[in-house]
């Protein structure tokens, strides 16, 4: 199995879309000059720059999206969303319910996010629970290469639009990725070690984290189940409610900020349905209700580290 | 080479009149209905009758339309059945978006209305998508993307214009200029008298015509998507007219300058066209009276049809968001 960086999976999985399916284009803040193989392939009518005017590339994408093509944009960093908010939330994500479902709109937006570069808040934002809370859009933040690929390639088959967030500090990260036809569904959550005493739940660059914390946890003779969701929407409910339901414990981990984040809605999912299987309170580790800084320690400092989450867990199981 | 259109042939100027007459019965319809509660407040275009029917009839078959909120003209003219618009923004099943979409928002896609979109400015940024498609799956048609003086106050004009131009994206940008967005009068709102001035901006050709003389919008419309189709270049057409009612119904329009709105009200199209017709004795009294008997049946006829139409069935709480995904 060879193995790429996330960024180079991303590419692979673009080529490989746009040679299987025509209708398939890519356009963006740089996409043709970062991606030129791609330019070389397909050509400059399906891999195009733009102005770096979010609102009108995301328009663009839907319009094209609803009469038949099948976008995939590039807006490079989250917050960069918010000049963009108009055309995913309020048409791409509405529009097919509005009209009665006389159009469909399968587009794809990709876009950096986290932390890692000391880039500041006004590029550093995780701001994906936003367009968790819109209805019509769906929402993919893979944690390794592989997954970067199969969800790119899943969400750009989908019939509608997806959110896939990159995860700044695993851009660059290698990992083994599948060759060929490789596809990750949406909505499907992976269990990455299995455990008995406490479930970690995370995604996007804390999953790794949860993987160290569960080595320390295991020095400790407690054994951690890990999961990685993959897709924040849908939500891999089953997945979670199992997992919970042999451990009775939960600890909830991610880097955005832990007000109103998916971490959130999942805590409250599972006391909903599995409130009788818990043995302790659940737990929530997330950022600060704060911009992130830019100086590295003080970036860091705002994403949970395998320390805290060790921590967190073995308090559960200790309780 | 003619600029004419060879994909719409010149309509009989008696259909126009027609049109606008059906366009502004139907509209009225609507007031009564809101006035009387039986019908959400809705965006009218009474008064702009002229600048929809004048370019939809410039409009070929395979074209498609992107509208906005005041989109019932642009819809009647394009061959809507007024009974099924009316079921819609009633709310009921049998409206053109099974009443999902009210008013506001509603989309065609049989006639080749797509994506309509009431965030003033919306239709602009997803117009140049549609003309995208066109021309990358190779369709013979242009894109017809209507908006008015308030959406090219939006960023996403100055942003399509820009990419459409870059692009060479088939888009016939219609600004229906009727001077008013939402309650702000357009001379509070622009730094210039005219949208058109704009294009120049982006090197894209632009005219401003006489909104409410439904020949001169029909003329101009012709050589506008004439232009667009052989140049597959945008291109933008302004209408000049007038908002007659209010922003949203209801609306007393006290914030209004009286002797504007009786400038504009001694400016109706439809009483222009009528004047026109029977003067140039292509229509005599007794046949406008005629074409008015029928369209205020058509009327009747749609109201009976909406209010027969059945609210949609009420769904359980986990069928509410069926729909929302393909």
């Amino acid at each position: 199995m060879p193995t790429l960086t996330l960024y180079d999976a991303v590419g692979a999985a673009l080529a490989e879309e746009m040679r299987r399916d025509d209708r398939v284009l890519a356009f963006g803040e740089g996409i043709a000059t970062k991606r030129r193989e791609l330019v070389e392939e397909f050509g400059p009518r399906r891999v195009r720059n733009t102005p770096l005017a979010e609102g009108i590339i995301a328009g663009t994408a839907v319009g094209a999206a609803g009469t038949g093509l099948r976008p995939v944009i590039d807006l490079l960093f989250a917050p960069f969303l918010c000049y963009a908010m108009d055309e995913l939330v309020n048409s791409a994500g509405k529009l097919r319910y509005m009209s009665g479902g006389q159009f469909q709109f399968p587009l794809v937006t990709l876009v950096m996010t986290g932390s890692g570069w000391g880039v500041g808040a006004q590029h550093n934002h995780n701001l994906e629970a936003w367009f968790v809370h819109s209805p019509g859009l769906k929402v993919v933040m893979p944690a390794t290469p592989a997954d970067a690929k199969g969800l790119l390639k899943a969400a750009i088959r989908d019939d509608n639009p997806v959110l896939c967030f990159l995860d700044i500090g695993l851009l660059y990260q290698p990992g083994e990725v599948p060759e060929g036809d490789h596809l990750v569904p949406l909505g499907q959550a992976a269990t990455l070690r299995d455990g008995r005493d406490v479930t970690l739940v995370s995604y996007g660059k804390t999953v790794g984290h949860c993987l160290q914390a569960a080595d320390a946890l295991a020095a400790q003779g407690i054994a951690a189940e890990v999961i990685d969701l993959r897709s924040l929407k849908p939500l891999d409910n089953a997945a979670i409610l199992a997992s919970v339901s042999r451990t009775g414990r939960l600890v909830v981990v991610h880097e955005a900020n832990r007000l109103c984040g998916v971490g959130a809605e999942i805590a409250a999912m599972v006391a909903e349905h599995a409130f009788e299987r818990l043995k302790a309170p659940i737990v929530r580790l997330g950022g600060p209700d704060a911009p992130v800084a830019a100086s590295f320690p003080l970036e860091q400092a705002t994403v949970p580290q395998p320390e805290a989450i060790a921590a967190a867990a073995a308090t559960l199981c200790r309780g | 080479m003619s600029l004419n259109s060879p994909h719409a042939p010149a309509p009989d100027p008696r259909q126009l009149f027609e049109q606008m007459l059906l366009i502004r019965a139907y509209e009225d319809a609507i007031v009564t209905g809101s006035a009387a509660g039986s019908i959400p407040g809705t965006c009218t275009s009474v008064g702009q009758e002229a600048a929809a029917v004048g370019v939809v009839n410039a409009l070929g078959a395979d074209d498609l339309i992107l509208t906005n909120h005041r989109s019932a003209g642009h819809l009647l003219a394009r061959g809507a059945d007024p009974g099924r618009l009316l079921a819609e923004v009633m709310g009921r099943r049998d409206g053109y978006c099974q009443g999902r979409s009210g008013s506001l928002h509603i989309s065609a896609r049989e006639l080749g209305v797509v994506l309509t979109s009431t965030i003033v400015g919306a239709e602009l940024s997803m117009a140049t998508g549609v003309a995208l498609s066109q021309t990358m799956l190779g369709r013979p048609g242009i894109v017809a993307c209507f908006f008015g003086d308030g959406a090219a106050c939006e960023g996403s004009f100055h942003e399509s214009l820009n990419l459409a131009a870059l692009w060479h994206l088939p888009v016939l940008y219609v600004c229906e200029n009727n001077q008013w967005q939402a309650y702000v009068h357009r001379r509070e709102a622009m730094s210039r008298e005219r949208v058109s001035d704009w294009a120049a901006a982006y090197g894209i050709p632009a005219v401003t015509v006489d909104g409410n003389d439904v020949d001169a919008v029909l003329e101009a419309a012709r050589h506008a998507a004439a232009q667009v189709r052989q140049s597959g270049q945008p291109y933008l057409l302004e209408t000049w007219t007038y908002r007659t009612r209010g922003h949203l119904e209801p609306d007393d329009q006290a914030y209004v300058d009286a002797a504007e709105r009786e400038y504009w009200r001694a400016r109706d199209p439809i009483a222009t066209c009528r004047e026109r017709l029977i003067a140039a004795g292509r229509l005599t009294a007794a046949e406008a009276a005629t074409i008015e008997d029928k369209v205020a049946s058509r009327i009747d006829t749609a109201r009976r049809f909406a209010e027969a139409s059945p609210f949609p069935p009420i769904p359980t709480a986990a069928e509410l968001a069926r729909g929302v995904y393909a």
